[in-house]
């Protein structure tokens, strides 16, 4: 045998494997940095930092949070220069609840015990120091603490008074549906140019009938609002002056110098749980953000359960039944093609195939009366969930057609010898010898879709859509409804946003729980995967 | 391709218990037995293809023997031609299979034998781009008659194939899949099939004990059986084998060969095998295929003694092949 000629440095391809390794490094790095600045800004932003309180050179005061500190250089001198971006709040009083400051103007830095952050239901949060509380214009404690028994119980019975008026708030909205039921009844029977007086009367009836309860519960909000109004804290901000908050306004009072670490940890988790369960507020730089994971999840739902079939009858047909030859082999590099369309173009084709073209004749079809207000003929997240299936139908067929290539020939012939038909070989030997090839193609599917924006844009999202489209009003499933969506949330908060900077916090918290999300999806459709693999190894599908 | 020696063309031996013998001796096996054909003919040991053995040249005999008529036949095969598009993979084949009997089709490989044994259930109609001539009658009737229900046609003339192939379900389901297709649902009937089915597949007291778990779990040859017993649930009248021991060990395959030899006496078996002692163990006619003709046909017991036709006989003793 002749010697090898080759040195083994080439025949074993050490740089290339060198490369590899570093190839690996980096997209790990990458990841790892993506997710480290995601936790470490969304999970740090609810923390409750110490209120500190800045004497300035110029003789101004400032109360508040300070958000970061970075250096630059001065544009005149060339210097370095340290400055604090400081979260002041008050945005009712000065417009903005930032400001840089110089820390070489700093001439005093203190933190005052009583300073105390309150969350309002308008205008962002306010800092300042608690004085007194007055009922209409006489003082009922002063001077006020926070952590004194007779303010927690106002705070408490002015709480269950706010629990009340939404209770009453949230029954109004049952009337207005009630009522708009009505008027879309009343459309229903101008247009079909109903002279029948007895229904004319029973609709006006139950239109008065309504309208009744609408006055009786008005009557009863405007109360509980008068009531709600005439408690007010003042609180001194920190230049001395008074700002009066009344406490229906306050969400919560957190004396954030005095706080034991116990208490912090229990308010992160307390405004955490608020971000996943309650609705937004302040043009959602605030509040939480429910509505749209509600939205994302039953938009991902209700998109498999149009994905999957599609794209399995796709691609058993395909597969399956279709003559192999030269149409076939066009049609799926169509089909692979597609998956490489941007997505925009899937969200115009959604606006104009399924909102203009099929929403427009389920319109005229079924709720002529209601024109010109359209129903299906407006971006909903039906046509956003079918615009999402067929943005990822490629995938789905793709995956499914590797399944089914990978069975053996002797599975299929030998239920064909047995006499099964084509379907019959199809439904019970092939389809569960493909279940978990099909579950690989929803898994990357549901990938591709929770992370769209674009398209959605177009066909449905909203910024803010606080009805469910699930809900406890009849037919209980919306699907014509906007909807709100995490994705859509990221933009809107962080580049939408009159108040940038308090929207951070949502922004990264937003991102994380996407990504959250997504985890959790893909998690659930592995492990149902996993399952049906060794369900079918059992020989038990 | 295996070589036969002087003794294997005495075959058939009356079947013995020789071949169930754990380890079987080399006359069964076939395996060993180059050594002496190479003495046969008095070429010296290690030597590569000797030149006292003449290379029969690429070339189909213009001699045929088959015998007919035979006695009560199942399928009567009139001038059949396969077609894979263009190519001819059996041409002008014509003979008869008798009714419980086994019957046994042996050839090199890339004969026609596997597309033969296709041609009787129809299974090519899969193939793309194939198509016949000539008739194929079972019990008079034209399979590939346009009035013939294929579906029908292939529960009475199913086929067991060369690697085993079990659906990954549980025993149980493996078994009842044809009875259900054919759209039998109540429970006892389904347990008495597969009860049945698998006791003349000789496998029911191995797995009564686990007729719910996988298939897959079982050995090659358990697997095989399980096939085996799989086509008989759907009470076919002809079993068609294609190689169904060239994946097994001797042990299994002299399972598979007892139950073919008690099988016949209530099934029709046509069995394709390269393994000739197999052919002559089991069958009682047989079909030399070469190139996609026939070449001969016989009782086996005369097929292996006195060959009619001289490329038979340079095939069987290993001349070629």
């Amino acid at each position: 045998m002749r010697k090898r000629t080759i040195p083994r440095w080439r025949a074993e391809a050490t740089p290339l494997l060198g490369l590899c390794g570093a190839s690996l490094v980096m997209a790990l790095l990458m990841t790892v940095a993506m997710l480290g600045l995601v936790f470490s800004y969304g999970l740090g932003l609810f923390w409750q930092k110490r209120i500190v309180h800045f004497q300035l050179r110029d003789g101004s005061r400032w109360l508040g949070e300070v958000w970061s500190r970075e250096t630059v250089q001065d544009p005149t001198t060339g210097r370095p220069v340290r400055r604090i971006a400081l979260h002041h709040g008050n945005r009712d009083l000065w417009g903005t609840a930032f400001r840089w400051i110089d820390e070489a103007d700093v001439v005093r830095q203190e933190y005052p015990p009583d300073a105390v952050r309150i969350e309002r239901l308008a205008w962002g949060p306010a800092f300042g120091q608690p004085r007194r509380v007055w009922a209409g214009d006489r003082p009922l404690i002063d001077p006020v603490d926070v952590r004194d028994p007779v303010w927690q119980e106002l705070f408490a019975s002015v709480h269950q008074d706010r629990r009340v008026l939404q209770d009453v708030e949230g029954q109004i909205d049952a009337v207005n549906d009630r009522l708009e039921r009505v008027r879309r009844r009343e459309l229903r029977l101008r247009h079909r140019s109903v002279s029948d007086p007895s229904a004319w009367a029973a609709l006006q009836a139950e239109k008065a009938r309504w309208e009744g309860v609408y006055g009786i519960l008005a009557l009863r909000r405007a109360a509980l609002m008068e009531r709600l109004q005439q408690y007010v804290l003042e609180v001194a901000i920190a230049d001395g002056t008074a700002l009066r908050i009344p406490l229906a306004q306050i969400v919560t009072v957190i004396p954030a110098n005095r706080m034991s670490l116990g208490e912090r940890i229990r308010l992160y988790a307390q405004r955490y749980w608020a971000l996943i369960t309650e609705n937004p507020r302040e043009a959602n730089t605030e509040g939480g953000i429910f509505p749209a994971i509600f939205g994302t999840v039953s938009m991902v739902l209700i998109m498999s359960l149009a994905v999957v079939p599609v794209g399995v009858m796709t691609a058993l047909y395909l597969r399956e039944y279709a003559r192999q030859s030269w149409l076939t082999r066009v049609i799926r590099i169509a089909v692979n093609n597609l998956a490489a369309v941007p997505s925009i173009v899937y969200g115009v084709f959604g606006m104009g195939f399924f909102i203009y073209t099929i929403g427009t004749a389920i319109d005229q079809t079924f709720y002529p009366w209601m024109a010109p207000t359209p129903v299906f003929g407006t971006g909903g997240l039906l046509w956003a969930s079918l615009t999402l299936a067929l943005l990822t139908v490629p995938v789905v067929i793709v995956a499914t057609e590797e399944a089914l290539l990978a069975i053996q020939p002797e599975i299929r012939h030998g239920a064909r010898a047995l006499g099964a038909t084509q379907w019959q070989t199809v439904r019970h030997v092939i389809l569960p010898a493909a279940t978990p090839g099909v579950l690989t193609g929803l898994i990357l599917a549901i990938a591709r879709a929770t992370g769209e924006v674009a398209p959605l844009m177009l066909t449905g999202v909203v910024k803010l859509a606080p009805d469910l489209p699930i809900d406890d009003r009849f037919p209980f499933i919306h699907l014509e409804r906007k909807f709100m969506h995490l994705g859509f949330h990221i933009y809107d908060v962080g580049f939408q946003s009159p108040n940038v900077d308090a929207a951070q916090p949502m922004v990264y918290n937003t991102t994380l729980l996407l990504l959250v999300i997504v985890v959790v999806l893909n998690l659930t459709a592995i492990h149902l995967r996993n399952r049906v693999r060794r369900l079918y190894h059992q020989g038990a599908l | 391709m295996q070589r036969g020696d002087a003794q294997d063309r005495a075959l058939p031996r009356p079947l013995t218990p020789d071949h169930q013998h754990p380890i079987p001796k080399p006359s069964s096996v076939g395996v060993m037995t180059v050594h002496s054909a190479r003495s046969s003919v008095t070429v010296p040991l290690g030597e590569v293809v000797p030149a006292a053995v003449e290379p029969t040249p690429m070339r189909v005999s213009e001699e045929r023997y088959v015998l007919t008529p035979i006695p009560d036949p199942v399928f009567d095969i009139q001038h059949l031609s396969l077609y894979y598009g263009e190519k001819p993979a059996l041409i002008d084949i014509s003979f008869q299979i008798p009714r419980h009997q086994i019957t046994a089709v042996i050839g090199p490989s890339g004969c026609g034998k596997s597309s033969f044994l296709r041609c009787l259930n129809r299974l090519n109609d899969l193939i793309d781009g194939s198509h016949i001539e000539g008739r194929v009658l079972l019990d008079g009737q034209d399979i590939y008659a346009p009035s013939m229900d294929v579906n029908e046609l292939r529960r009475r003339v199913t086929l067991v194939f060369q690697k085993p192939n079990p659906f990954p379900k549980s025993i149980y389901d493996n078994v009842a899949f044809g009875p259900r297709i054919m759209g039998i649902r109540q429970r006892a009937v389904l347990d008495e099939i597969v009860e049945r089915s698998l006791r003349q597949a000789a496998l029911w007291d191995e797995v009564k004990d686990r007729l719910h778990a996988s298939a897959l779990q079982l050995s090659g040859g358990q697997q095989q059986r399980l096939c085996i017993a799989r086509a008989l649930a759907v009470d076919p009248e002809v079993l068609l084998m294609d190689e169904p021991c060239s994946a097994l060990d001797p042990i299994a395959t002299g399972k598979i060969e007892d139950l073919m030899v008690s099988l016949k006496e209530n099934y029709t078996i046509v069995l394709v095998t390269h393994n000739m002692q197999q052919a002559g163990r089991v069958s009682d006619y047989t079909a030399f295929f070469y190139m996609g003709y026939l070449i001969e046909y016989q009782r086996t017991t005369d097929l292996f003694t006195h060959p009619r036709v001289r490329q038979t006989e340079d095939y069987i003793t290993g001349r070629f092949g």
